[in-house]
């Protein structure tokens, strides 16, 4: 049960189980974005879920080709946010009330007009850095080991290739009528991935 | 290899009805890739290490002066009894405006949708990060006792003190150190697809591995894209009132207090836009250069030039209207000190100074209403660095005849920059441009992913035509189509 939530966790990271030396996947090569799009929408037509697409640059219309409902980044942001301008409050408040009041020019300790600057600037810092730690938490990155970096083919994934691939860990998954099913989807090759193990290859 | 060494057509007509392609000669997603990581990976050029050597002997320069200056104490610069804000703040001021640019084209053009911010967004990020190292230089060093600037910060000391919140130069401190902090997650954001593609493209191991590290294992799985691109589009919501609070809150450190000629509610939009303008210049300036140098000619088209031209005009222009209003409010107010310190501005001492930023920022830039002038390089190369100059002159204006004259006579001076002053204000320079060149040589300038996403046949649909997407013929489906226009000769 917590096994299975964990497995899918991390497949919604693009990060799928595999044991050392067993088949991590396939990896299929799309000759361009527009077959690729009508590809993804395949697999998944075809009842797979343990799948992704990798391309240079994200793909128009992708994330409903693959089913995928809106990114949970922005919820990250918020709480960031909300933390950034409590801070900024209660920090104001407390040093110039409670713990160090000084009288300038007969001013409040504290008052809320000259610390808007500051809830505002904090508010956007703890924004941002809730944005940018939780995209790469959700994303399942910094990923030092992917079995998919020993495959000659995927190097030109950041360039301009476009890849499918589908985990050997989902439940449709048949080494032979998976591939042919790729093949069925207009890939151009088909490779078998295998897990090296995080040690070096 | 589609590396154009002339612009096309630069003074030509442009029919405005119709879209130009945002990149010329209609290159393939590979052709970008090369363009742009090429000169990262290619034999550093002579020209790079003169260029180098001039800029890293600028900052030696700066860290000689900053040294004496911490050896000595801040007598060493010209600042006397009134004026005790001198080019210290000026360059401060300065820089930081500089870097407004880079955020704004990040940021607020990528909300409004202009796609032709992909081919200049990553240099002025870059430019940005730099500019705004220079700022910070200068208000640290300001402090005199450098080794209690950490005091500054809220922490629990033996002291038992805090810092005091209402003082707009403890806002000041908040507001550049975040949006430094900011705009390096921006930037780094930005950079992982890229620094993925140098990764891949590395032979040497050790530039894999470091490459590796940096592109923290980033594959472009569509499912890193979609947190990545909602991420990249709530930084952009958060860097743009970020970018329009930074220089409104350096305004503040003049506009809450009380000396005449500071004391105005137009500080905050009258910085801001001048800010713009700045750091728009200043982009012009380094992209002239870079463009011509890097053979990127077809990604930072002449298009994207005019319209950054036209960005100077529109900001330039406001700033200019600040000007009038400034005066119109002096003159308005019946203040007599106010009304003093404007027509010293125009006519006191420092009048040369006042012009300088008068012709530069206002009058020059009106030449961009003509397409001809908007649309030649090498005019708007040298109103770039007018500009530049001008702006310069701006916060010394503000800063400098402000404060000379103020309520009593007898307290007035006459203030002028000793050669420590005018040597840390190169010798910034030299720390911008040895950061700058670091970034050309190791860095993709341009956004390559970004690129390639607003190429016609990035578009899944661009395909359509030639079927469903099934085993499309990839040469014909990238070259053809009637939605790239025509195709330029590739050899």
């Amino acid at each position: 049960m917590l096994k299975q939530l964990i497995a899918d966790i991390k497949a919604s990271m693009s990060i799928y189980d595999s044991e050392k030396d067993e088949s991590y996947g396939l990896l299929a090569e799309f000759p361009d974005p527009g077959a690729l799009y009508h590809a993804a929408h395949g697999v998944r037509e075809g009842g797979y879920r343990r799948y992704d697409t990798y391309s240079p640059f994200p793909i128009h219309g992708m994330d409903k080709a693959m089913g995928m409902g809106n990114s949970k980044v922005g919820f990250l942001t918020l709480g960031g946010g909300v933390f950034g301008f409590a801070l900024a409050y209660w920090m104001q408040w407390w040093t110039g009330q409670v713990d160090y009041p000084i009288n300038i020019s007969g001013k409040p300790f504290f008052s809320i007009e000259p610390s808007i600057p500051i809830m505002f600037e904090l508010t956007v810092f703890f924004a941002a850095l809730a944005t940018v730690v939780g995209m790469l938490a959700l994303n399942g990155l910094p990923r030092p080991y992917n079995p998919l970096f020993y495959s000659n083919s995927f190097k030109r994934v950041t360039d301009d290739a476009f890849f499918i691939l589908i985990s050997s860990s989902d439940r449709k998954f048949d080494a032979e009528k998976t591939g042919s099913f790729l093949t069925e989807l207009g890939a151009t090759s088909i490779e078998e991935i295998h897990d090296h193990g995080s040690a070096d290859a | 290899m589609n590396t154009a060494n002339t612009d096309i057509a630069p003074t030509s007509d442009v029919d405005y009805h119709v879209d130009d392609p945002l990149v010329q000669g209609n290159p393939t997603f590979h052709e970008i890739t090369e363009l742009v990581s090429y000169h990262t990976e290619k034999k550093t050029p002579l020209a790079w290490w003169g260029a180098f050597g001039i800029a890293s002997g600028l900052l030696m320069v700066l860290l000689v002066m900053v040294a004496y200056l911490f050896w000595n104490g801040i007598g060493v610069w010209g600042l006397n009894n009134p004026v005790g804000w001198g080019f210290a703040i000026v360059n401060f001021v300065f820089w930081v405006g500089i870097g407004h640019a880079g955020t704004l084209i990040s940021a607020i053009l990528f909300l409004f949708r202009q796609k032709w911010r992909t081919a200049i967004n990553r240099s002025a990020e870059a430019m940005t990060l730099f500019a705004v190292m220079c700022a910070l230089i200068f208000p640290t060093i300001h402090v005199g006792r450098i080794w209690a600037i950490y005091w500054t910060l809220p922490y629990p000391n033996q002291m038992a003190m805090w810092p005091q919140f209402k003082s707009p130069l403890l806002w000041d401190v908040f507001a550049v150190s975040v949006y430094f902090m900011v705009s390096i997650m921006f930037w780094y954001v930005g950079l992982i697809p890229d620094l993925a593609t140098l990764r891949d493209r590395a032979t040497r191991k050790l530039r894999q591995k470091v490459l590796g590290v940096m592109a923290m294992g980033w594959t472009g799985a569509n499912r890193h894209w979609r947190n990545y691109e909602k991420a990249y589009l709530l930084l952009a919501a958060l860097a743009t009132p970020l970018v329009l609070s930074v220089h409104s809150v350096v305004s503040f450190d003049f506009a809450v207090s009380i000396v005449p000629g500071w004391h105005t509610t137009i500080f905050p939009p009258y910085f801001v836009a001048g800010a713009i303008f700045s750091g728009f210049a200043m982009v012009m300036t380094l992209m002239i250069v870079a463009r011509k140098v890097f053979g990127l000619q077809n990604i930072i088209t002449v298009n994207h030039l005019e319209k950054m031209n036209l960005i100077i005009l529109l900001t330039g222009s406001m700033v200019g209207f600040a000007y009038i209003t400034e005066f119109f409010i002096a003159w308005y107010s019946g203040v007599l000190y106010e009304q003093y310190a404007f027509s010293n501005r125009a006519f006191g001492p420092y009048a040369w100074a006042y012009w300088i930023m008068m012709s530069c920022n206002l009058l020059f830039p009106q030449f961009f209403w003509f397409k001809r002038l908007r649309r030649s390089v090498p005019f708007m190369f040298v109103i770039s660095i007018l500009v530049n100059v001008g702006m310069w002159f701006e916060r010394f204006v503000i800063v400098v005849i402000s404060l000379h004259r103020d309520y009593l006579p007898s307290a007035w001076d006459y203030y002028s920059p000793t050669f420590v002053d005018i040597l840390t204000l190169l010798g910034s320079f030299g720390l911008f441009f040895t950061m700058f060149l670091l970034f050309l040589r190791f860095f993709p300038m341009v956004a390559v992913a970004e690129v390639k996403a607003i190429l016609p046949q990035s578009d899944p649909h661009f395909y359509d035509h030639s079927g469903d997407g099934q085993l499309v013929d990839h040469d014909l489906a990238v070259s053809g189509g009637e939605a790239s226009g025509e195709r330029a000769e590739i050899n």
